[in-house]
């Protein structure tokens, strides 16, 4: 059992060294046709092909080198645009001596006459940017920051690359660049690294099967993985760079994203983006993790249950049925995903795509809005927030899978509870505010509202929630803060099922009498932090928005004290009182 | 406003302390040198098998006490004197009370063995133990437990936690027979030895052996057979930890001598827990009982006395709850190891061998006295309104589905239970 244990450890540190050198394992070339292909606009890739001459004939064996000296050229492109079609400074002499006091806007187009682009252009720029100006007094400060702001946003994207398509070329002209043992043999490659690692870890996980059915937390807490030792410090950092380079700097990453086209092509059709290569891994994930849960937990049906419901629910709904719907031409929905947590479900080109699609895109979004405002009240009504959090979400699968070694992790305090309701709920108004923002914009093409932009709102919601909350905070630091720690502190889904759960549900935590010992496995063993001792140990029930109702703190129970019951409102509240003791009077 | 000091900060003391808080505005101390805060002494096995960190079996943070005006010293106390109500500290001097609560626990037993101070042998109480046996087993390969109880087969799920092999030598023909039914004695007996414990029933110690630097080497038992080990936990219970209270005027004999309200024989001094020893009899309860919950109950209730309502203590029917291993053990009302003259029982086990319930009732009245439930939780609530109201043991069986209190998605043996009770009943008529 031991010897297969390492063996199954040794493959999966192979596999996962494999994958990581695999990062770096490829050298790049650009190409006239590479340019020709990924940019449509003959103009610009032109341009680029030229700026880029000194690259073409090369070899680059490092990625970072490639990406720099990429990044250069299209800096170059936009230079000699803004040469080519900047207004100079002789033009703004000119400008300013034809206004000798007042500015006239119908002065431009006499200093810029001509039919060729260059002048047609900055005679329509001018006109553009500087129709605040007419009737003013002539100022040569306000006539040159109008020039500028024409260098800076009309030049670059008309005739340039602004910041947007530079972040997306250059990861596809990466990608499709590379010169590597990866893109020659990727099916190859995908068992050597991540095949590996499967089969590793899943050598490693089977031998458990050998142990008695029972609570397995012998361990833990002098455990260098899960108990933030060097391990544990060491996988949360990997976790944390790999959630910065997909969602940052996803032109690192090509090579990874190469394993998966042939995964891809067979069941979407297309090539591989980066988000993929992350259903893929995240979807395995939670497959290899969830059997070694379901071993661990086999004792309790309850989990085995739960386990396999997060593992159908990402494999069909969230990894699948996408890639299907591509496949049949439709568009790519998740119909388990539920706005808030799914933040751009209304988002104009969302909203676009799914009414451009006749009956099964009114269908999808029919669906969505109904899941919003009837699914989540109703079942939390009947079931409690876990129907969601802890046996469909996604985020939550990978919580209760991956997650479960660092459930421990969470901190327990008053204090943290605290931050825990400000936080959770400031993030659900910020959703709110940010929606109600991009359905105004959808509705009226206006994109100021009040005193924002709902385009700048929603760039900050999807940066600092969507990715660097819910991904670099949410998973890597699964193993220094826990499993949950997006679920508990920010999640905008979770705060509203929560308000529902606590205020109008039939779920509750029930606590058995007078039984408790105040041993504190149930706290210690609860992801989302609450200190469920404290209600067990006077005789009360746990009600709380938090609670996923995942059902550790009923497992690891060792005298039969918590359980997870669906009843009757009456009485869900419940005294503080422990039964058992006669002429005991209550007081608060 | 009294000054109320209590001695010792485990679940007793502590529960008095919070309830004098909740009713009074007293002055609270609480003395204990065993540990700056309370903590659950029951699990204390899950520090040491690393399920748990000491701090987490705190079951209050840090900050609570200071919030709730109760004061905390962490000393030991070594004299009390009660014609001039003071207590002497090992380290901080003396204090007055106007008030004293004696709630200091108990120590293990440790009869007269050859050996029994040899480096490497100890029982388990308190937190000063699990530290030793931190030390003691640094590097053990086998260990030997003497006593068939509770501590015992905690100490063995400790021990084999750390890949340490155990020997458990018990008295009697079955574990832990003293208190359950032969049946459930075997079936926990079972599930033990699943586990690779090597359990030897009826065999005792004789003696322990050392070697030259002190340290365990072996023990001898009395069938003469000598095995090697590095460890010997004695769990042959524990009795009233009272030597501090030597001439301080307070009636001793094993425990502290309480009446009904848990007085003393001196005014304004009260003992509880595990160190009191009742004057009183209490229906089919024995006149110490070491368990969390009567000493909770005790604190319950000195905490309404000292406020004024003078209450007996006189807690309600029986229950208490274990874990062997895997199966968790839950009782309420009375099951005898031995079934009385006027009592009949119902015993169901499962195919596994696993889960089993034994229900006693009274032969003639056929009221419901009792249920030993393994690997199947039920609920307290329900067990005490039965119980109480005195409902028959047909009423019981027919309604056990309610008290069922496992987990969702769970199979269900209460069908199974009335058939075969049904059955039973058919053929003794």
């Amino acid at each position: 059992m031991k010897l297969l244990k390492s063996f199954g450890l040794a493959l999966f540190i192979i596999g996962f060294g494999l994958f990581n050198f695999s990062f770096f394992w490829a050298s790049y070339q650009i190409t006239p046709d590479v340019i020709h292909t990924q940019i449509s606009d003959k103009k610009k890739s032109e341009l680029l092909i030229h700026e880029s001459s000194s690259m073409l004939n090369q070899q680059f064996n490092s990625n970072f080198k490639f990406v720099d000296e990429l990044h250069s050229a299209f800096d170059r492109v936009n230079q000699s645009q803004v040469n080519a079609f900047g207004i100079s400074a002789q033009e703004l002499d000119q400008l300013v001596a034809s206004n000798s006091e007042k500015f006239s806007i119908a002065s431009v187009d006499s200093v810029f006459k001509g039919s060729d682009e260059t002048a047609a252009f900055k005679q329509k720029a001018f006109r553009d940017y500087g129709s605040w100006l007419d009737g003013q007094p002539t100022q040569r400060a306000q006539l040159q920051q109008v020039a500028d702001n024409i260098r800076q946003y009309g030049i670059v994207s008309q005739f340039g690359f602004d910041r947007y398509s530079i972040k997306d070329l250059t990861y596809s002209l990466t990608k499709a660049s590379a010169i590597s043992p990866v893109k020659n043999n990727p099916l190859l490659y995908l068992l050597l690294t991540i095949g590996l690692c499967v089969v590793g870890a899943l050598i490693y996980i089977f031998p458990k099967l050998q142990l008695a059915p029972g609570i397995k937390n012998n361990g833990i807490f002098f455990n260098a993985m899960k108990n933030v030792k060097w391990l544990g410090i060491l996988t949360g950092s990997w976790l944390i760079a790999f959630y910065v380079v997909l969602y940052f700097y996803p032109e690192y990453m090509t090579n990874w994203v190469l394993l998966v086209d042939p995964v891809s092509k067979m069941l979407s059709g297309n090539e591989a983006g980066r988000f993929f290569l992350y259903g893929f891994i995240y979807t395995l994930c939670i497959l290899v993790m969830g059997v070694r849960m379901i071993i661990n937990y086999r004792h309790s049906k309850y989990q085995i249950l739960r386990t396999c419901s997060v593992m159908f629910f990402q494999t069909a709904f969230a990894f699948l049925i996408p890639e299907i719907m591509i496949r049949l031409n439709q568009p790519y929905f998740d119909f388990k995903n539920i706005w808030p947590l799914d933040y751009s479900f209304f988002f104009n080109n969302r909203l676009d795509t799914l009414l451009a699609n006749g009956g099964l895109g009114i269908f999808m979004l029919v669906w969505g809005i109904a899941l919003i405002i009837i699914g989540v009240p109703v079942f939390v009504y009947f079931f409690g927030k876990r129907w969601y959090c802890s046996w469909v979400c996604g985020c939550g699968g990978l919580a209760e899978t991956l997650g479960d070694p660092y459930r421990q992790l969470s901190d327990k305090s008053v204090k943290a509870w605290k931050a825990e309701r400000w936080i959770i709920h400031s993030v659900l108004v910020f959703a709110v505010v940010m929606t109600v923002g991009v359905l105004y914009t959808y509705f009226t093409n206006n994109s100021w509202v009040l005193f924002f932009d709902s385009y700048k709102l929603r760039e900050i919601y999807g940066a600092f929630i969507g990715a660097g909350f819910a991904g670099v905070v949410g998973t890597g630091f699964y193993p220094l803060m826990g499993n949950r720690t997006w679920c508990r502190f920010g999640c905008p889904l979770a705060a509203y099922l929560g308000i529902i759960q606590r205020f109008k549900s039939r779920f509750r935590i029930t606590t058995n009498g007078g039984q408790c010992i105040s041993c504190g496995n149930c706290s210690t063993y609860c992801e989302m932090g609450i200190d469920v001792r404290w209600y067990a140990q006077r005789g009360q029930n746990i009600v709380r928005s938090s609670c996923v109702g995942c059902g550790v703190c009923s497992s690891v129970c060792p005298r039969g004290v918590l359980n997870l019951e669906v009843k009757e409102e009456d009485g869900r509240f419940g005294k503080p009182i422990l039964i058992g003791n006669n002429h005991i009077e209550l007081v608060e | 406003m009294k000054h109320i000091v209590i001695i010792g900060n485990g679940i007793s003391g502590i529960t008095a302390a919070r309830h004098i808080r909740k009713r009074s505005n007293h002055k609270i101390t609480i003395i204990s040198g065993e540990s700056e805060y309370f903590f659950s002494r029951t699990a204390l096995m899950y520090v040491y098998m690393g399920h748990l960190k000491f701090d987490h079996t705190k079951p209050y943070e840090n900050n609570f006490w200071k919030k709730n005006k109760i004061e905390l010293v962490f000393d030991w106390v070594d004299k009390v004197e009660s014609t001039t109500k003071s207590l002497t500290l090992r380290m901080k001097g003396t204090i007055q009370y106007d008030t004293l609560i004696i709630a200091s626990g108990a120590k293990p037993n440790r009869f007269g063995w050859p050996g029994k101070d040899l480096k490497g042998v100890q029982g388990l109480y308190h937190k000063q133990d699990l530290e030793l046996m931190e030390q003691n087993t640094k590097g053990v390969q086998h260990a030997v437990l003497v006593g068939g109880g509770l501590i015992g087969v905690e100490m063995a799920e400790m021990l084999l936690s750390r890949n340490i092999s155990v020997t458990f030598l018990v008295r009697e023909n079955a574990f832990w027979s003293n208190v359950l039914p032969l049946q459930e004695a075997n079936l926990i007996s079972r599930h033990i030895r699943s586990h690779h414990v090597d359990l030897r029933f009826e065999n005792e110690l004789k003696e322990i052996k050392g070697d030259s630097n002190g340290r365990v080497q072996s023990i001898v038992t009395k069938s003469g057979e000598e095995i090697a080990c590095q460890f010997v936990g004695v769990t042959v219970g524990v009795s009233p930890n009272i030597s501090f209270l030597k001439d301080s005027g307070i009636a001793t004999a094993r425990g502290v001598l309480v009446n009904e309200f848990l007085e003393t024989n001196v005014p304004d001094v009260y003992a509880l827990g595990d160190c009191a020893e009742r004057t009183y009899e209490l229906p089919g309860r024995r006149s110490i009982e070491q368990v969390w919950y009567t000493g909770r109950m005790m604190g319950e209730i000195v905490a309404q006395t000292i406020c004024g309502t003078k209450t007996k203590y006189e807690p309600g029917p029986w229950f208490n709850s274990a874990k062997f291993f895997d199966i968790e053990y839950q009782t309420y009302g009375q099951v005898g190891n031995e079934l009385k003259a006027h009592e009949s029982e119902f015993y169901w086990e499962h195919s596994s061998g696993t889960k089993c319930v034994h229900v006693i009732w009274n032969t003639m009245t056929r009221e419901f006295i009792g249920i030993n439930t393994f690997g199947i939780r039920m609920r307290h609530e329900k067990f005490d309104t039965w119980l109480r109201a005195k409902k028959s043991v047909d009423f019981v069986i027919e309604h056990l589905a309610e008290a069922n209190f496992d987990p969702e998605f769970f199979t269900r043996y209460e069908k199974e239970i009335m058939l075969q009770f049904n059955e039973k009943a058919v053929l003794a008529h």
